[in-house]
């Protein structure tokens, strides 16, 4: 038994083979789902700093085969309910890959919008070279690698990691926030470009808050308990 | 635990067939099929021998033995002569008994044949009736005393030798010296069967009379009396004692070596011989305790040894049987042993418990040997009247009669046989009704 | 055992803390039946290792594991039905109510009428199904009369959710009821001694899924007046009717809990691979 790890979220193979085939399918397919989602945010800030209207309009273009992904991981995730009535371990991870599952989607959906609004800030004149905006996407795509590896993992404290770094992109959209408006005070008549930064921002700060989810999730399928009351008691801290 | 995909060839060895695999896979099927075959010939044929024994043995005995539930009677008027009988016509039965019926018999048979005047005519004539035929003929007028005075056509049991003849067993044109019925008996026969005054009519001497060195007069009455009363008391001892046996050792008894070793000598008692078990009655309860020797009541102490075994052994069967379940759903809801055993187990044992006391009994129905060890092989012409009177049994009566001369013992020892048989299927049918009536199925 | 018992009380005269924990803990979490240090054999071979578990009342505890690991072993140990077996060894505490049920005063007739069981296949006694029931109150003397044991025998098949099934036909013999029936028919035997604690060896394991349902949710009614404790190889049942579960292994407990918690995340490795089937 020294071959189980000690956490037990990788604990030795089902008697039944074909249970573990369709596990692995499941997280497989969350990888997938998880790299392609990475990929359009990373995609969608280089259409935004290096104004690539070609990258803008392939994560837009990208963006059915994400939600493909989540409906092949949903009707995986309820045929093995329905044919294995998973139990603990098993039962946290396919539930949790139906939440992830959302999350990513929805990170890809923000990578969409970002795509789109990069698209629209092309036709016009730069403001200024970007600083602050690609800091805060890195610290973003970080978080969603390392989520992705976490999960890869089933590694909880890599997760609680990246569940961390969540306040640093807080902070990097508190100062961008307050750059932007400074720019629309000094000159209205970049009202429009700078709002469409700050949903931009707005955007990078929602796919880190889903990271976040999502090593919660990894948490959860690691452990067994709810993160949320740490997260409270830190928090006070 | 193996992690390596499984090999596209893992049942390539089961899956290779050797050269000539198919020729040699039908012959193998076929020899399988003919070696069922002969299997099945071959207990139907052990079965077809068996029946034809039995078809043999059963047939011989009622070839032999069906003549002796006929018998043949004469008519001979008798004329119940009051000076003879009551001179003082007192009607007194005492009087009436002390009457000579025998002479009022042979007078009746002279009246048939009155140029018949000589002697040993006459002897040759008093020969064709029975000899005991005056307690029957003095038996029905004490029934009805208003007979005396009259004449009437009465049935008189003929004697042995002319029932013999009329059933062909003596041979009319055997040699004189050969055959007990001199030339003068045979034509006398003739002419009463001309008269219609011979006949043969159903044998109910043999059922209503005790033992007599008559055969014409011999019965199983007292036989079959002796068997009731032997069975009476052997059900009534064993059955108690062995299933209150089989039940201690079944369901209270520890398991120990002591335990283990009378379970041993049960199971071995069940195949002692039974004249073992009729010298142990001798001893015992003759030698040592005096009782009376003949007596049913010891036969039956005998038999209840003999037919212990074979009880016990049924019963502890039948509990065996009595599915675990059963037990835990009394034991469960609380009842106590005891009460699990009365409530639940003996009701569903009872037809195996009453199988096995059948069988048993009709083991000790057929038993001969000990009860010839214990003096119930004497000569006996009355009935018992209770268990401690001195009696014969059925297999007894059949032993004694074998071993009797007169011809007409033979096909009466084989009537017994058929008596003997008939009660043991009845019995059997009895266990089978039992079984079919208590049977519950869980 | 009594040497034991004795022991143990003296340890809690003489251990004001211990004593005091015991009192605090006392009214609120009683337990209905107790088991302390119960080591079991048949024979020389030890089927349980030193069992410690608390049976709730009105609660419905489950005992699961693999084949062999002594949670029906332990189930009888409940209610003293390891006796009637030659060569069955015990030792440790079992109490119900606080009072040691292997002590020389109670009585094991008793205890069974308070402690009744259920067993794995359905076993009606060969008898009408008004007797089934009735042969408890009957031998317990609980009724006083015809009038009487009607109403014990019409409350117990109610109970039992069977009484509308078999109202019209209570003088029918109880095997000829379909197995689900029986079932019930053997939990309205059980119930109609009023036991206080209700043991169930596999009671489901002989029954189709629809006999199963009907059996599940009558277990679950039951729980509000008697406390439970059920046997079972199948995993979602046992997460589906009990509040609290065991999980045996080797004769030895391994793992007690609420049920939500034992079947989404237990705390012991071999409490989960055996759950999520990768025992072996």
């Amino acid at each position: 038994m020294s071959d189980i790890d000690p956490g037990g979220a990788r604990p030795r193979k089902h008697l039944v083979r074909s249970y573990d085939e369709d596990l692995n399918r499941l997280s497989s397919l969350i990888t997938r789902m998880g790299g392609i989602a990475e990929r359009h945010v990373a995609m969608a800030m280089e259409a935004l700093v290096e104004r690539d209207e070609a990258k803008a309009n392939g994560v837009v273009a990208g963006d059915p085969e994400v939600d493909a992904l989540e409906e092949q991981i949903d009707q995986t995730a309820i045929r093995l309910f329905a044919t294995r009535q998973p139990m603990a371990v098993d039962l946290r991870v396919i539930a949790m890959s139906l939440k992830i599952s959302n999350d990513l989607e929805r990170i890809s959906d923000y990578a969409k919008g970002i795509a789109k609004r990069a698209r629209r800030l092309n036709d016009q004149p730069p403001l200024k070279p970007f600083v602050t905006l690609p800091a805060m996407a890195e610290q973003v795509q970080e978080m969603v690698k390392g989520v992705l590896d976490a999960f890869v993992d089933r590694d909880a404290e890599k997760a609680m990691a990246v569940w961390r770094q969540d306040q640093d992109v807080d902070a990097y959209y508190d100062s961008l926030f307050r750059e932007l408006i400074t720019f629309i005070l000094e000159d209205p008549r970049t009202t429009s470009v700078c709002i469409d930064l700050l949903f931009i921002a707005k955007n990078l700060e929602r796919i880190g808050d889903h990271a976040t989810n999502i090593a919660e999730k990894i948490h959860y399928v690691v452990h067994g308990v709810q993160v949320n009351r740490q997260r409270k008691e830190e928090a006070k801290a | 635990m193996t992690d390596a995909a499984p090999a596209p060839d893992r049942f390539s060895r089961l899956r290779a067939r050797p050269e000539g695999f198919e020729e040699r896979s039908k012959a193998l099927t076929a020899r399988r099929y003919a070696r069922e075959r002969r299997f099945k010939a071959l207990g139907l044929g052990a079965i077809l021998v068996a029946m034809a024994l039995l078809l043999i043995l059963l047939s011989s005995v009622v070839r032999q033995g069906y003549g002796a539930f006929w018998q043949t009677y004469v008519r001979v008027p008798v004329t119940l002569d009051a000076a003879v009988l009551d001179p003082k016509g007192t009607g007194d039965p005492e009087v009436i008994g002390k009457g000579n019926f025998q002479k009022l018999i042979y007078e009746g048979l002279f009246g048939l044949f009155p140029e018949a005047k000589a002697r040993p005519e006459r002897r040759q004539l008093t020969r064709l009736v029975s000899s005991g035929a005056n307690l029957i003929l003095r038996q029905k007028v004490l029934d009805d005393p208003s007979l005396v005075g009259t004449t009437r056509d009465v049935w008189i049991v003929a004697s042995d030798e002319v029932d013999q003849f009329m059933k062909g067993a003596i041979a009319r044109d055997a040699p004189p010296a050969a055959r007990p019925l001199k030339d003068g008996a045979i034509a006398a026969i003739d002419r009463l069967e001309a008269d219609g005054r011979i006949e043969q009519r159903f044998n109910t001497l043999l059922f209503t009379q005790g033992d007599s060195r008559e055969p014409e007069l011999a019965g199983i009455w007292g036989a079959v009396v002796g068997s009731f009363y032997l069975m009476l008391v052997t059900a009534l001892l064993s059955t108690p004692l062995g299933v209150g046996a089989a039940l201690y050792l079944e369901e209270f008894a520890p398991k120990s070596r002591a335990t283990d070793f009378i379970e041993v000598n049960i199971n071995n008692l069940a195949a002692v011989p039974s004249i073992v078990f009729g010298l142990l009655g001798l001893a015992v309860f003759l030698g040592l305790f005096n009782m009376p020797r003949s007596a049913p009541i010891v036969g039956g102490l005998t038999l209840t040894l003999m037919t212990l075994p074979t009880i016990v052994v049924a019963t502890r069967a039948a509990l065996r049987a009595v599915p675990p379940s059963i037990h835990q759903a009394a034991l469960g809801i609380g009842a106590s042993k005891v009460q699990t055993i009365w409530h639940h187990v003996l009701p569903l044992a009872l037809p195996g418990i009453l199988t096995g006391v059948i069988i048993g009994l009709a083991q000790a129905l057929g038993e001969t040997a000990p009860l010839l060890m214990i003096g119930m092989v004497a000569f006996v012409v009355d009935a018992p009247s209770t268990p401690f009177d001195p009696s014969t049994a059925l297999p007894v009566q059949i032993y004694l009669w074998a071993d009797s001369p007169e011809r007409a013992f033979t096909e009466r020892t084989s009537a017994a046989i058929m008596i003997l048989l008939a009660f043991l299927i009845l019995m059997n049918l009895i266990a089978v009704l039992l079984r079919r009536r208590f049977e519950r199925r869980w | 055992m009594q040497g034991e018992t004795a022991l143990n009380a003296t340890a809690l005269a003489l251990d004001p803390p211990q004593a005091a924990r015991a009192a605090e803990a006392g009214p609120k979490t009683a337990p209905k039946m107790a088991t302390r240090g119960v080591k079991l054999w048949y024979g020389a071979k030890q089927a349980l290792f030193g069992i410690d578990l608390d049976i709730k009342a009105n609660e419905a505890t489950a005992l699961i594991g693999p084949s062999g690991c002594g949670k029906s072993t332990y189930l009888r140990c409940l209610n003293r039905m390891n006796d009637v077996i030659e060569g069955c060894r015990i030792e440790g505490e079992i109490t119900l109510d606080g009072e040691d049920v292997y002590d020389r005063r109670i009585d094991v007739v008793q205890l069974r009428a308070r402690v009744g069981m259920v067993f794995q296949k359905p076993n009606p006694f060969p008898k009408s199904i008004y007797d089934n029931v009735a042969y408890g109150p009957r031998i317990h003397g609980l009724a006083r009369g015809k009038a009487e044991m009607d109403e014990i025998v019409e409350q117990s098949l109610k109970g039992a959710g069977l009484w509308k099934e078999v109202a019209d036909r209570l003088h029918a013999p109880g095997t000829g009821l379909s197995g689900g029936q029986q079932q019930r028919l053997c939990i309205a035997r059980a119930i109609a001694v009023s036991p206080e604690v209700i043991l169930m060896d596999e009671p489901c394991s002989a029954l189709d899924p629809i006999a199963t349902a009907h059996v599940e949710e009558l277990i679950d009614e039951l729980r509000h007046d008697f406390t439970i404790v059920i046997v079972t190889h199948n995993m979602q049942q046992a997460a589906r009717v009990s509040q609290r579960t065991a999980f045996f292994h080797l004769g030895k407990l391994i793992e007690v809990g609420e049920t939500d918690q034992v079947f989404t995340n237990p705390r012991e490795r071999m409490t989960q691979e055996y759950i999520t089937g990768r025992f072996g």
